[in-house]
């Protein structure tokens, strides 16, 4: 490990009245993957993008090699050595993977035009480097390619103006489990080649296996630092969330308790995304679907919801009562941004959107019982809000979700249909919201939850249906629901198999 | 051959409908296909493609430019003062037009990056501005413009081929370097997606001014190939216009989303325009039904486009 | 009152910014006026000129349903010019009393039916509403101009219609107390209605909206169709008031509608705005017209003034969220 190349001193950022961080001191070496732990809000995203240029410290210092810097865009943060890779993605949807990749600065000509064919050689060169080569086509547009496609285009996007400090903000969250390891691999090359890379995941074990160091952040102040390893999770988790915390999952439920059939697929097919799909949910249920991503597990449950035209096969969902074909589904979608929240609006209007007719007559509001409605569904699902007519996007991602979920519960549905949920959710809320599933399930709901954690699939899915291709690999239950069994399906592999031994490690 | 399709396929449908209109046209016409006809036919198009070439790069940038039109009858007045005497004149003249109308998209784009108005009310109110100072520079129409120059402009070169075909490749051809350059990438980088452009540290703000300015300057082209038609300026030609190239752009399949634009299809969609006008006039259709066809054409064009909603698999693709 | 949340709890004022800042600007103008032309304070001159700024505020009404759903509704001016002419030519066909009103239900009828078709092409063919209401325009001006060949028919406002275009009621002009009566109606439908709670969902994101199985497309057509209402019934008013129908007679309304709009601090990308701000940003342009044309200044200069006035105080609300 090498000298301090990043130090922080005394560094603030206010946002009006709210404090985003609060004079943190902090240090970094450079050939060290450094590793930022933190709940949502803790002031670990802010903390980001102070370094990466695309905000400005209301107060203090930042050093990068003993020298102050005062970064006023991303350029120059990247001039300086210091490149982000944002948890939003930064690709641009209609231009190549090649283009995407030198997009910075794109190799010219002699004219001063951008050379494609300098700019192709790059791209393969930088994907060949992580290990990823075969994969992608540097030709495609990137609106054609899959989110995790996606994913690596902006890591080599950060890569190819060959940073000195390299962030990557739950930038892994996204890649599938076989793209997962390339990339770990590479950090760890980048480290030894005296690279600082800070990292922020939510990925506990993915911390274990990649950080040299770890630095814990709470409400905006810098609480620890301390060497990989020298903390316990319990102790870690502990510090994140300033109390102590029990075993995250809930226990889960005895199949004998499960109710009558809710939901029933019957040789589902759409065009060439899902092949003849059948299973069944039961009451009391939480099935999860898992397997590599984009498999095709999002379209089983949008072909559920009825988004997907031109369905062959049969979708039944059976109503509390028994009866066929009327039972009453939510589909939380995967994007709280696009498919959940009216960001802009106020948390009320959100918690209400689906249920107008409980406080409404003739379409006219009551707006005595609205405001009942709504402060009914926050104590519900002990959402932290303080202000009902405060914009849901002022909202932490854990207390989004949950205004998600509180609305989708009000019309009381039968069939609860999920997509990674906890997704970029610290683990406090993540903790609440399997409560709240395994609550939901034992009153009489059943679920289905698409979740690329496999983590969750075990601890909180009674069975886990694994896709491959479109088709159903394998449903694991009991004591076949284990981390090997689901790679191995996810994989196609022989449990035993040697590749499947890499993945794991 | 597929992604061939699934990328170009809406400008090549345009550019089928104008050959076979166009077909269809010389068919009808009383002097069929001869040179004199094809440069008539070219001369009525071009002002409107240079408009569309411009309103297509504002589009692609996410923006929209709704005193395109003002500018082109703005930059049109100016040209009735000064396009005219000896050749130097000519020529001085013509850069100024041409420096009036990219100075009034530059201000365009400064209004929209630096005021940070929505594209479409700062053009609104710059249109405003424009038509004002059209009415200023020319009250009522008239002016001059040297007619042996615009002669050489209208008719053709070495008897072969139209000088409007000239100038509407020509105007395609100035899109495509810079197309090439870093702030042309991002002029496409920003409509795609601007907060990431920005991210990923490209001059979006420079890039965004530079689609206006090129809109602008697009613009000044088609008043003063108006001017070379009429020999006159006027300043109330504006708002017809803007809303054509609207038209032109739609019809030529670029969606005003942004990220993605075919010039070569507005070009085409501003031709199919024109020639729907000549259709009429060479069919003896009543004249005073024109406005109705125009518009029922127009209208189908667009509803054209909402074929699309037959082929999607994903109910969510409606809202792409 | 805000009735749209906006990022940070504010106090509650009875106005918000931007109708606060339309409201500076209207006293500015009077005071203006006012030096020019001591008459301007007169109750009698503000009345006639707030009347001609009631068609403007009919119009921009509608027009800003349809902004809060992020669309735009370019037919405006030969709606209007379709209810007028229908509306006077039924009138005209038979002028007798009450029979003749049913014009006025004729030029609504064809008002609600143009932004039916508007809401269709919208909310149900997808297409771009800036590009199909352009459409349907032309179509609306063709149709108009082929059947009454270059110039209007048997042209006669019915009584209603001449009542409310030039007669007053205790002083005031009946024209505003129509326009009063819109704006009312308007206000309790984006505070108090379901639909109107739905109008600033859709606008924010119709994609969300349909996912939460709110009515998007229903929403999105009724507000077309109440702007095709609003727009028809400021043309059969215009009527009124100019004693006939005639052609061009929308054109003025179009941009000014659309910029009472947003003047008034509502975004063009949905989902945000009042409408207290939106019946400001009316009362402001029709003053800026009438004080420029006691100046005398040429229509070059109305134009440019217009334009400026746009830019500076948008820009100014702009400038002003972004530092927020």
């Amino acid at each position: 490990m090498g000298d301090p190349i990043l130090e922080l001193s005394g560094v603030g950022k206010r946002y009006g009245g709210i404090v985003a961080l609060d004079s943190v001191d902090f240090k970094a070496r450079s050939g060290s993957i450094h590793a930022i732990l933190g709940e949502n809000g803790a002031g670990k995203s802010t903390l980001m993008k102070l370094l990466a240029g695309t905000i400005r410290p209301s107060e203090g210092q930042m050093k990068v090699d003993g020298a102050p810097v005062d970064f006023r865009s991303p350029t120059e943060a990247a001039r300086a050595g210091v490149v982000c890779i944002f948890q939003e993605l930064s690709v641009i949807p209609d231009l190549s993977v090649a283009a995407n990749v030198c997009l910075a600065d794109p190799p010219r000509t002699r004219f001063g035009l951008i050379d494609r064919t300098r700019q192709i050689q790059i791209a393969r060169r930088i994907f060949a480097d992580m290990g990823v080569g075969q994969d992608i086509d540097v030709d495609a547009r990137c609106s054609e390619l899959p989110l995790s496609k996606r994913q690596l285009v902006e890591i080599a996007k950060a890569l190819v103006r060959n940073p000195r400090i390299l962030i990557l903000d739950e930038a892994t969250s996204a890649l599938t489990a076989s793209d997962v390891q390339p990339v770990m691999r590479l950090l760890r090359r980048l480290r030894d080649q005296g690279v600082l890379i800070l990292l922020i995941s939510h990925r506990m074990h993915e911390i274990d296996e990649l950080a040299d160091t770890c630095s814990v952040f709470r409400n905006g102040r810098h609480v620890e630092t301390y060497r990989s390893g020298a903390r316990t999770d319990q102790q870690v988790v502990q510090m994140m969330i300033g109390r102590p915390i029990e075993q995250i999952y809930p226990q889960k439920s005895d199949p004998a308790t499960f109710g009558p059939t809710r939901l029933l697929v019957d040789r589902l097919s759409w065009t060439d995304r899902l092949k003849n799909i059948s299973f069944e949910l039961r009451a009391g249920e939480i099935v999860g679907l898992g397997g590599l991503d984009g498999q095709g597990q999002q379209e089983i449950l949008e072909a559920v919801s009825g988004l997907l035209i031109g369905v062959e096969g049969t979708v039944t969902l059976h109503g509390g009562d028994g009866t066929t074909g009327t039972g009453s589904f939510a589909l939380v979608s995967e994007d709280r941004k696009t498919g959940g929240l009216f960001l802009p609006l106020s948390v009320g209007r959100n918690l209400t959107a689906t249920g107008q007719g409980a406080f409404s007559r003739f379409g006219i509001v009551d707006r005595k019982r609205e405001q009942a409605y709504a402060r009914g569904l926050v104590d519900k699902l002990q959402i932290k809000v303080g202000d009902l007519d405060s914009a849901v996007e002022t909202l932490s991602g854990g207390n989004q979700q949950k205004v998600v979920l509180a609305k989708w519960l009000a019309v009381d549905p039968d069939i609860l249909l999920l997509i990674d949920p906890t997704r970029g959710i610290d683990v406090g809320t993540k903790q609440e919201i399997y409560r709240l599933l395994r609550d939901l399930a034992a009153a009489g709901k059943a679920i289905l939850i698409y979740s690329t954690d496999y983590d969750e699939l075990i601890g909180l899915c009674d069975r886990a249906l694994i896709v491959y291709d479109g088709q159903i690999a394998a449903s694991l239950e009991g004591a076949a629901l284990t981390e090997e069994n689901i790679l191995s399906s996810a994989l196609r592999l022989g449990v035993t198999s040697p590749a499947m031994q890499e993945a794991r490690a | 051959m597929n992604v061939f399709l699934a990328r170009h396929g809406r400008p090549l449908i345009s550019i089928t409908i104008l050959v076979l209109l166009f077909t269809y046209f010389i068919s009808i016409h009383p002097r069929g296909l001869t040179l004199g006809v094809v440069t008539a036919w070219s001369n009525q198009g071009t002002a409107l493609a240079l408009l569309a070439v411009g309103q297509t790069i504002v589009v692609m940038s996410r923006g929209i430019d709704l005193s395109i039109g003002p500018i082109l009858a703005l930059s049109n007045c100016v040209a009735s003062h000064l396009v005219d005497g000896t050749p130097a004149e000519i020529a001085l003249g013509v850069v100024a037009v041409v420096l009036v109308g990219t100075a009034c998209g530059t201000l365009n784009g400064l209004v929209v990056v630096f005021g940070r108005l929505q594209a479409i009310i700062a053009t609104l109110a710059t249109g405003a501005i424009f038509s004002g100072l059209a009415l200023i520079v020319r009250p009522i129409p008239g002016g001059s413009i040297d007619a042996a120059f615009a002669d050489v402009m209208t008719w053709t070169v070495a008897d072969t081929i139209p000088a409007a075909f000239l100038v509407i490749a020509g105007s395609a051809l100035i899109w495509y370097p810079i197309r090439k350059t870093r702030t042309g990438r991002t002029i496409v980088a920003a409509g795609s997606l601007e907060n990431a452009a920005y991210a990923s540290g490209l001059p979006v703000r420079r890039a965004k001014v530079l689609a206006y300015a090129l809109s602008g300057f697009f613009a000044s082209l088609g008043g003063l190939y108006i001017g070379f038609q009429t020999l006159s300026g006027d300043p109330s030609i504006g708002l017809s216009y803007t809303l054509n190239s609207i038209a032109a752009v739609v019809i030529g399949g670029t969606a005003l989303t942004g990220g993605v634009g075919y010039v070569i299809g507005s070009i085409a969609g501003a031709l199919i325009l024109r020639t729907i006008g000549s259709l009429i006039f060479f069919n003896g259709i009543d004249p005073l039904a024109q406005p109705f066809f125009e518009g029922m054409v127009l209208l189908s064009a667009v509803a054209f486009g909402s074929l699309r909603l037959l082929r999607i698999t994903h109910r969510l693709e409606m809202f792409k | 009152m805000s009735d749209v949340s906006v990022t940070k709890a504010r106090p509650k004022l009875p106005v918000d910014g931007p109708t606060l800042a339309n409201i500076l600007a209207i006293l500015a103008l009077l005071v203006i006026g006012g030096l020019q032309y001591p008459q301007f304070f007169s109750p009698t001159y503000l009345a006639q000129q707030l009347q001609t700024g009631a068609f403007l505020g009919i119009v921009s009404a509608g027009a800003m349903l349809v902004i809060l759903l992020g669309h735009i509704d370019l037919s405006v001016p030969w709606t209007m010019t379709a209810g007028a002419t229908v509306a006077t030519a039924v009138v005209g066909s038979d002028p007798q009393p009450w029979i003749s009103e049913t014009g006025l239900l004729a030029g609504l009828l064809v008002g609600a039916t143009i932004g039916l078709v508007n809401g269709i092409g919208v909310a149900i063919l997808r297409i771009p509403s800036m590009i199909w209401t352009l459409a349907t325009n032309n179509v609306i001006l063709g149709v108009l101009v082929y059947f009454s060949g270059y110039y209007a028919r048997a042209s006669q406002p019915s009584t209603l219609m001449t009542w409310f275009g030039t007669g007053r009621t205790a002083g005031l002009p009946n024209i505003l107390i129509a326009w009063a009566v819109v704006s009312l109606v308007v206000l309790f439908v984006l505070r108090r209605t379901t639909y109107g709670r739905n109008i600033y969902m859709v606008g924010t994101s119709e994609v969300t909206a349909y996912l939460t199985r709110l009515p998007a497309r229903g929403v999105i057509v009724a507000s077309f169709v109440f702007a095709g209402l609003c727009s028809a019934f400021a043309g059969m008013l215009l009527a009124g008031y100019a004693g006939q129908s005639y052609q061009r007679m929308g054109d003025p309304y179009l941009l000014p509608g659309i910029a009472a709009v947003v003047l008034g601090g509502t975004s063009l990308f949905g989902g945000r705005g009042n409408y207290s701000g939106t019946v400001a940003g009316a009362i402001l342009i029709t003053l800026l017209a009438s004080v420029l044309s006691i100046m005398q200044a040429p229509e070059a200069l109305k134009q440019i003034a217009y334009g400026v006035v746009i830019i500076v105080m948008v820009g100014f609300y702009s400038l002003r969220d972004t530092r927020s």
